[in-house]
């Protein structure tokens, strides 16, 4: 086991050191922050002043390890955009995406899991047939066109919902909550839907995909044949092993899910992290995207070694191997 | 008999004739891609020709004025003409999109399928590396720091390029390792110990005996891409980082569109987003068709 965390971290390592370059690269060799700190009439030796205060005339690997030991300490420097500390931005902005893409993932599991097994199990009935149907069309929809539909309809026509930011919202400590408030409830309702539905027409159709496999196995023919229930050979032998690979599937919905809230921050100006990397791409505001960029590969990579483990956890085959 | 009678004979054909489902969506694809293509001979307006444009035409709302079928947008633009010619920006980019990932993960699948060793093992862990990631949120980050790091009138001249680029690439380890697992199996097979018997080169057996083999699987893969690099795109240029405004694609329309849904002129975002959802619908399904077609142990 440890042995296997190990060699897990040992993998995930080298990805985040190319993220990282990739960022400091951005950093460096972007636009010239010294032309942008001094003033007009600055001298030569202003100028020389500036860059060894900055480091600036470091070797590169120098500055790298400089770069690295800030990023760990969560130090990115200031946006250039709004010229506030960018730790304190993200900061603000990460329970607003937290929020959005914890309810969008929870809607996800609740609604697809159950419609997978369900369309698995009865594959030939016509309700299993429409909903098919219906997930082709929700895989075809854009994520952007499906939030507008879902405004012009709740928002606009009928005037229900709110089509924009995150109504009031409650202080605990320094996270900012919009699920303790009614506002803030119903303005979540609209984009953890937009940013549901794509994700559960995905795992619908994955569950019912692995179920339909499972069911075709010589095990459960032989359960026919020992003349167990439909209940119990459905629930108790197919479910069981369908679930293993859900684990992998549900990793990658959180992953989907993550990047699919840029697109729905953005149409529903959810305060959020992805319209903030939105607005700072648009601004080349390097500060700001250097950080997104570390930051979400880190919450991938810790994704993925967490299904990795559980994949570990749940399947004893992969444990006899060892 | 002639290539054409032997294509209307075959399976493939029969399959694609009895299924109600594929004939309805190739029709529609067809209609979207002649439209697209055909835009600057069958729309009624040109929106790309600003002495065309009329501020006095804005916002006509649709069906109520000939020639104004589908209403006219903010600055006076005829709504389905734009759509049509944004139709071909989107069909451009996501077609070229497809090809380019295309190339790129046959020729490395196959690279790393027929030679296996170091270069297999490095080129399947950077396609597990990518793969960690989703492919949407790939062409955003390679796309974002195009944009950053290019100087902007540099940027300004490949903008186009760098959108096809940035969805290629996110689409490629998926099609490199379906290459590289048939290549395992071809490789091992008679025919190609036999040319490597009479000393063909490696390259030479990979592109002319090798690659005719496995392309069926990369049809459908790609097939399903471009719905895919379709709807990549339209959202890149709804976030405002896709193709730049002077060749306005389905997702820029829908975007302009998008601010005036709450002053009611909701015909703006709403057409052209019908229309991207009924090209992309149709591909999918056409995908869908040729994986069970191409695949008779699924039915």
């Amino acid at each position: 086991m440890v042995a296997f965390v190990i060699s897990r971290l040992l993998q995930a390592l080298p990805v985040l050191l190319v993220v990282a370059l990739i960022s400091f690269a951005l950093f460096t060799f972007v636009g010239d922050p010294v032309a942008a700190m001094l003033s007009q009439d600055a001298s030569a030796a202003d100028r020389e002043n500036l860059v060894r205060l900055l480091g600036l005339d470091q070797p590169w690997y120098v500055q790298f390890w400089k770069f690295i030991s800030n990023a760990v300490q969560g130090e990115f420097g200031l946006s250039y955009r709004l010229s506030r500390p960018v730790s304190s931005l993200i900061a603000e902005r990460a329970p607003a995406t937290l929020e959005l893409a914890f309810c969008a993932a929870a809607m996800t599991l609740c609604i697809g899991v159950p419609l997978g097994i369900f369309t698995g199990i009865y594959k030939d009935s016509w309700i299993s047939r429409l909903l098919l149907t219906v997930s082709l069309v929700g895989v075809s929809l854009p994520i952007f066109v499906l939030g507008m539909l879902l405004i012009l309809v709740f928002a606009v026509q009928l005037g229900w919902l709110p089509s924009f930011g995150r109504g009031e919202t409650v202080q605990i400590g320094w996270w900012s909550s919009g699920l303790l408030t009614a506002s803030g409830l119903k303005a979540l309702i609209l984009p953890a839907i937009t940013l549901a539905v794509f994700q559960l027409t995905l795992i619908t159709r994955l569950v019912r995909a692995e179920m339909l496999e499972v069911l075709r196995t010589d095990y459960i023919k032989f359960a026919r044949a020992r003349g167990l229930s439909n209940r119990s050979i459905n629930f108790g032998h197919a479910l069981k092993n369908t679930l293993v690979p859900v684990i992998t599937i549900a990793g990658l919905q959180l992953g989907g899910i993550i990047a699919f809230a840029i697109v729905t921050e953005t149409v529903f100006q959810w305060p959020g992290m992805g319209f903030l990397f939105i607005q700072s791409v648009g601004a080349a505001d390097i500060p700001v995207m250097a950080a997104y960029l570390l930051l979400i590969s880190l919450v991938f990579v810790v994704i993925n070694l967490a299904v990795d483990l559980l994949y570990y956890a749940v399947d004893p085959r992969l444990r006899a191997q060892r | 008999m002639n290539r054409v009678a032997r294509f209307l004979d075959s399976d493939l054909f029969w399959s694609f004739r009895t299924s109600p489902m594929a004939v309805a969506s190739a029709l529609v694809a067809l209609v979207c891609i002649l439209g697209a293509v055909l835009a600057p001979w069958l729309a009624p307006h040109n929106v790309l020709d600003l002495a065309s444009v009329d501020l006095m035409d804005a916002f006509k709302p649709p069906f109520t004025e000939a020639g104004w079928t589908l209403g006219s947008d903010d600055q006076g633009r005829d709504v389905l003409s734009a759509i049509m010619f944004g139709g071909r920006t989107s069909l451009l980019v996501g077609i070229c999109a497809v090809l380019f990932s295309t190339v790129v993960g046959v020729t490395l699948g196959l690279t790393a399928g027929y030679l296996g060793g170091t270069v297999d093992a490095l080129l399947m862990r950077m396609a597990d590396v990518q793969l960690t990631f989703p492919a949407f949120l790939v062409a955003l980050l390679v796309d974002g720091i195009a944009r950053a790091a290019l100087p902007q009138e540099v940027h300004e001249r490949i903008a186009l390029g760098v959108v096809v680029f940035a969805i290629g690439i996110s689409t490629w380890p998926q099609i490199a390792r379906t290459v590289r697992g048939s290549t395992l199996v071809e490789r091992n097979k008679e025919y190609v110990l036999a040319a490597r018997v009479i000393g063909l080169t490696n390259l030479r057996i990979m592109a002319t005996h090798v690659l005719p083999n496995v392309l069926g699987p990369v049809l459908v893969i790609a097939t399903l891409n471009l719905g895919l690099a379709i709807i990549t795109e339209a959202t890149l240029s709804f976030l405002g980082v896709g193709v730049p405004p002077t060749q306005p694609s389905l997702g820029t329309l829908i975007r302009i569109g998008n601010d005036f849904l709450m002053s009611g002129e909701w015909w703006i975002a709403i057409f052209p987003g019908l229309a991207l959802v009924a090209m992309v619908l149709s591909v999918n399904l056409l995908g869908d068709w040729l994986r069970d077609a191409l695949n008779p142990r699924l039915r």
